[in-house]
């Protein structure tokens, strides 16, 4: 069996339940996130941004800016004099500054440095900027329509038939069978359409970097990113620089849940810094994250499933229409592979489209396109059982996938945890305990892709017999905690002689980002093999001094043994023995891996949920919540429960609460935490995570990726629990008091 | 530009500062005192990361102007351990995970110390209602509300 | 040979062909034989494409192996929040 693969084994480290290393600085203050570091001869940037959702820039006349005492940079598209090959990347430099047209209200058209905040924000307002205003839409159902006004027109991929409008951009089809003979053995069917509105990743710190830029082309960035090595490669892609000569440092980072994979503003912050020849601090405030960070794509979606009477689903057909915002993309794909995943279906057919729009670029928000993939499909499975009057989840059961399904976006599955969840839902008291009036409980199962993806460790084995490792990967809820327990369950050495940093993009390789639940599985798996390198280098080193065959030596609880009586006898040499004599075995050791981690394995989860609908407001309480997942192997149980928690508590904000409101002018309305509400701790009740170890065969400690499968479920085991309640069905979300207020009534 | 000369007191030292009239206490204390555990969410009051206590009372230092902080004492995240000495919801708070990124922990930690100081002994509603001002994204708040709780329990056993 | 699955649009740009045959030893051989024998598709290639080798999902390995009677599965690149 590959060394790589899982092999069974009782851990002494992992699965406990230590204090995270980054804990003190964490709660004394003392971490530094994006905004909380200055440099000498600092200037403070400050972007101005489109009022409208659509307008050619017919010019920008910054003379009164530059001319004000403290201004010491003024910048527009026209300073960006690299244009980029790349239309990925060129879309990337058009986004951060516009070129020649606003095409979302926020979108960036100038920036500033100046030596005080209130002078950069006075020298924005002496900018005069010339719009030309032009029509918009903000709508994917609208920017569909023939005749609709077109965001960028020549974007259209070969993917997408003729006769569609130029805002659709790519289109992708999956699944198998014939769903209209399906349909014909169905008992009932039913089909129905559905709304989700776009939301916010919400994470609490808005982006910030400190950027310098010399003339020799020589550049620092200090940022608050889910990956500094994407914003290196993209920054220098952007700016015709060379990566190498950009060192990019991550800060601490007060949350992404997606939103900070991508790159927004950097390369400005490095123009400025250029220009000005000085290190320059930029720091989003919440209206502009809230109006030029890509929130997630609104949709509308059309789901037909054909059911027998006994429960077995017959045929289902699915067609997202997902808003990408203002540039090509989008993750209609996503949510065509992810809505049917959960299911053994004999005939199956999603479609998806990415649509433009004036709205900022989507971003990946946390299972990027998976809860909207979910909810209109759970949705209709609910109302089927209740029509037919089937218990919930022993209609998921009989058609759950399982290993050697034939899954709905192709491939088939090897072993997976679906049926654990629901069996493990079936059997958990939250099930059976009563109901009240206008109370009503709701399931859903929610299917997730894990990634791996470009991994670098180095593990050092210090004069001391400590360890110092190096990864690659911002520490975004407690990685840095499980890197450090697992190389101290590889190696045998007790947790605090371990500990671990985020090293810059001059430290380490290329990195992929914090992203697709990949880093406990990905970086784990790396830092296990650079403790295994370790090892055998240690190994050599006892063998070196023993006089003995490498091969005959064994290395358990921290130490080097003897392989067996024919290898010698020797007292254990120590980790500690060893390093102290490495000048004089060979010189330092020191362990290190690179990998692409691929074949990382999915994920299923299914929640529960109860909520009470107050008939008189149609205000929805959740009283009840959990979550069964599986996890693989959970290295540090407190975090993965924290993972459960947190994609609950996001979902439940997405089902009854968030959206981003347009007006008629094209431009969002509520662009603050006042008036896009994420849930606040009085919103929402315990959340009861259960964890199940059903091991992943491809990593050596079985671990699994947790981060986003939690937020697929909630949308849908919510919009059934509150159609229960409500004793009517909603299929627009968010479920606000009004709309489910409206919904009661027109009953 | 002319600035306001404010002599107050931090975490129990007396400081002075100089502030332009439209700063913030949090722009003050972020940016010219170095004091950077106090965090900028929103900037409107919205989301608590930059709670801090004005005279026993918990507010919002991004709506307090900095020249309104004359003659006042302040208590920031930076006072709360003595020394090495963490509070006790520091402790719990590293005891329940109650942190996944940390950006609203200095807020919320800052909160809940003044909650038991004027109810040692909360229902889990009034934990709940008492932090609705201080946004978690993270947790969905459940450590959170355990730390606070447990952390409560405790000082009511040593009392 | 190895039978490759298409999605449903990619389908459509191999002459309605769900199902191609290629010769290839491992992901690069596949990767190349695709363009080559169905120049319609380079344009998806090229934006990327995510592969499925008996249920376990790749992106880059050019070396991946796969046999004769693997399953493969072409999908949109995946990505990640």
């Amino acid at each position: 069996m590959p060394k790589d693969e899982y092999t069974s084994r009782d851990f002494k480290v992992v699965g406990t339940r230590p204090i995270r290393p980054d804990g003190i600085e964490k709660v004394t203050g003392k971490a530094r996130y994006g905004a909380d570091i200055s440099a000498p001869g600092m200037l403070w940037g400050a972007i101005l941004r489109s009022p409208h959702a659509h307008a050619r820039i017919k010019g920008i006349d910054t003379s009164k800016a530059r001319a004000m005492k403290g201004v010491k940079a003024v910048i527009t598209r026209a300073d960006f004099t690299h244009q980029p090959e790349d239309s990925g990347m060129a879309d990337i430099l058009d986004n951060c500054m516009a070129g020649d047209k606003a095409r979302y209200d926020g979108h960036a058209v100038a920036a500033v440095a100046a030596t005080s905040k209130s002078i950069a924000r006075a020298a924005l307002a002496a900018i005069e900027v010339d719009y030309e205003v032009l029509p918009h839409v903000t709508d994917v159902d609208e920017a569909m329509k023939t005749g609709a006004p077109v965001v960028e027109p020549g974007r259209q991929q070969e993917s997408v038939p003729e006769g569609y409008c130029e805002n659709v951009t790519g289109r992708s089809q999956y699944g198998h069978g014939d769903p209209e003979s399906g349909f014909e053995q169905a008992d009932l069917i039913v089909e129905r359409s559905f709304k989700t509105a776009a939301t916010h990743q919400g994470y609490i710190e808005p982006h910030a970097c400190l950027a310098t830029l010399d003339s020799d082309g020589q550049g620092d960035l200090w940022v608050c990113t889910q990956g500094h090595y994407m914003v290196r490669n993209v920054c220098a892609g952007v700016l015709g620089l060379d990566a190498g000569q950009l060192r990019v440092t991550a800060s601490e980072i007060g949350g992404g849940f997606g939103g900070k994979t991508h790159v927004w503003m950097e390369p400005t912050a490095l123009m400025l810094a250029r220009k000005s020849g000085k290190p320059v601090k930029l720091v989003l405030s919440r209206d502009e994250v809230f109006r030029a960070t890509g929130p997630t794509a609104s949709s509308s979606v059309d789901v037909k499933i054909g059911m027998t009477s006994e429960g077995k689903i017959t045929g289902a057909t699915a067609t997202y229409r997902l808003q990408a915002g203002a540039y090509p993309g989008g993750i209609a794909f996503l949510s065509a592979m992810c809505g049917f995943a959960p299911y053994d279906l004999e005939n199956v057919r999603t479609e998806g489209f990415e649509v433009m729009t004036n709205r900022p670029k989507a971003a990946a928000y946390r299972a990027p396109g998976a809860p909207m993939g979910a909810y209109p499909v759970e949705s209709v499975i609910d109302e089927l059982c209740q029509k037919l009057d089937l218990d919930p989840l022993e209609t998921r059961l009989k058609n759950a996938a399982r290993e050697g399904t034939r899954s709905s976006y192709g491939p088939t599955y090897p072993a997976i945890g679906l049926e654990a969840t629901l069996e493990a839902a079936k059997s958990h008291p939250h099930w059976s305990a009563p109901l009240g009036e206008n109370q009503g409980r709701g399931v859903a199962c929610g299917f997730w892709f894990n990634f791996g993806g470009d991994t670098c460790v180095s593990l050092m084995v210090n004069p001391d017999g400590t360890v110092s490792l190096s990864e690659g990967n911002p520490d975004i809820g407690g990685s840095r905690a499980s890197m450090t327990m697992m190389a101290a369950e590889e190696l045998g050495v007790p947790l605090d002689q371990v500990r671990t940093i985020i090293a810059d993009t001059a430290s380490l390789g290329q990195n992929e980002v914090t992203d697709g639940s990949r880093v406990t599985f990905a970086v784990g798996l790396a830092t296990i093999k650079a403790a295994r390198h370790a090892i055998e280098i240690m190994k050599e080193r006892a063998a070196m001094t023993w006089g003995i065959d490498p091969e005959a030596v064994d290395w358990r609880d921290g130490a080097a043994h003897p392989a067996g009586p024919n290898a010698g006898k020797f007292p254990p040499m120590t980790i500690k023995e060893i390093a102290a004599i490495a000048s004089n075995t060979g010189g330092p050791i020191a362990g290190h891996h690179e990998v692409n981690a691929e074949g990382a394995g999915v994920s299923f989860a299914t929640h529960m949920v109860d909520t009470e609908v107050d008939p008189e407001t149609g205000a929805v309480k959740v009283l009840r919540y959990t979550v069964f997942q599986d996890a693989g192997k959970a290295v540090h149980p407190d975090y993965v429960e924290g993972q459960f928690q947190g994609g609950a508590a996001q979902g439940i904000g997405w089902a009854i609460n968030e959206e981003y409101i347009y007006g008629d002018d094209g431009r969002l309305q509520n662009a603050g935490f006042l008036d896009y509400r994420i849930p606040v701790a009085s919103d929402l009740p315990m959340i009861e995570p259960v964890i199940l170890e059903i091991p992943n065969p491809g990593h050596p400690y079985g671990v699994r990726g947790v981060g986003e499968t939690s937020i697929v479920p909630p949308l849908a085991a919510i919009a059934n629990s509150v159609s229960r309640a409500a004793g009517v069905r909603l299929t627009s979300l968010p479920m606000s008091p009004p709309r489910v207020l409206a919904a009661l009534k027109a009953q | 530009m002319s600035r306001i000369h404010v002599t107050t007191t931090i975490n129990g030292d007396e400081t002075e500062y100089l502030c332009e009239a439209g700063e913030t206490l949090l722009d003050v204390l972020r940016d010219h005192l170095d004091m950077t555990g106090s965090k900028e969410g929103c900037g409107t009051g919205d989301c608590g990361a930059c709670s801090v206590v004005v005279d026993g009372r918990l507010v919002c230092s991004c709506l307090m102007l900095a020249a309104e902080a004359e003659g006042r004492a302040v208590d920031t995240i930076e006072g709360m351990a003595q020394g090495n000495q963490l509070h006790p919801l520091q402790q719990k708070f590293l005891e329940h995970a109650a942190l996944q990124c940390g950006i609203c922990t200095p807020g919320i930690l800052v909160a809940a110390k003044n909650l038991l100081e004027r109810n040692p002994n909360p229902s889990e509603e009034e934990v709940r209602y008492w932090l609705a001002g201080n946004l978690c994204r993270c947790t969905g708040y459940d450590k959170i509300i355990r730390a606070v709780m447990d952390t409560a329990a405790d000082l009511r056993g040593a009392a | 040979m190895v039978a490759v699955r298409l999605w449903g649009s990619l389908a459509e740009l191999a002459d309605g062909q769900q199902t191609v045959e290629i010769k290839a030893a491992n992901l690069r051989q596949l990767l190349d034989g695709l363009a080559r024998d169905y120049p319609a598709l380079k344009p998806q290639l090229e934006r990327g494409v995510s592969v499925s080798i008996d249920g376990k999902i790749y992106n880059d390995t050019w070396a991946t192996p796969i046999e004769e009677d693997s399953e493969v599965v072409l999908l949109n690149r995946l990505v990640g929040g």
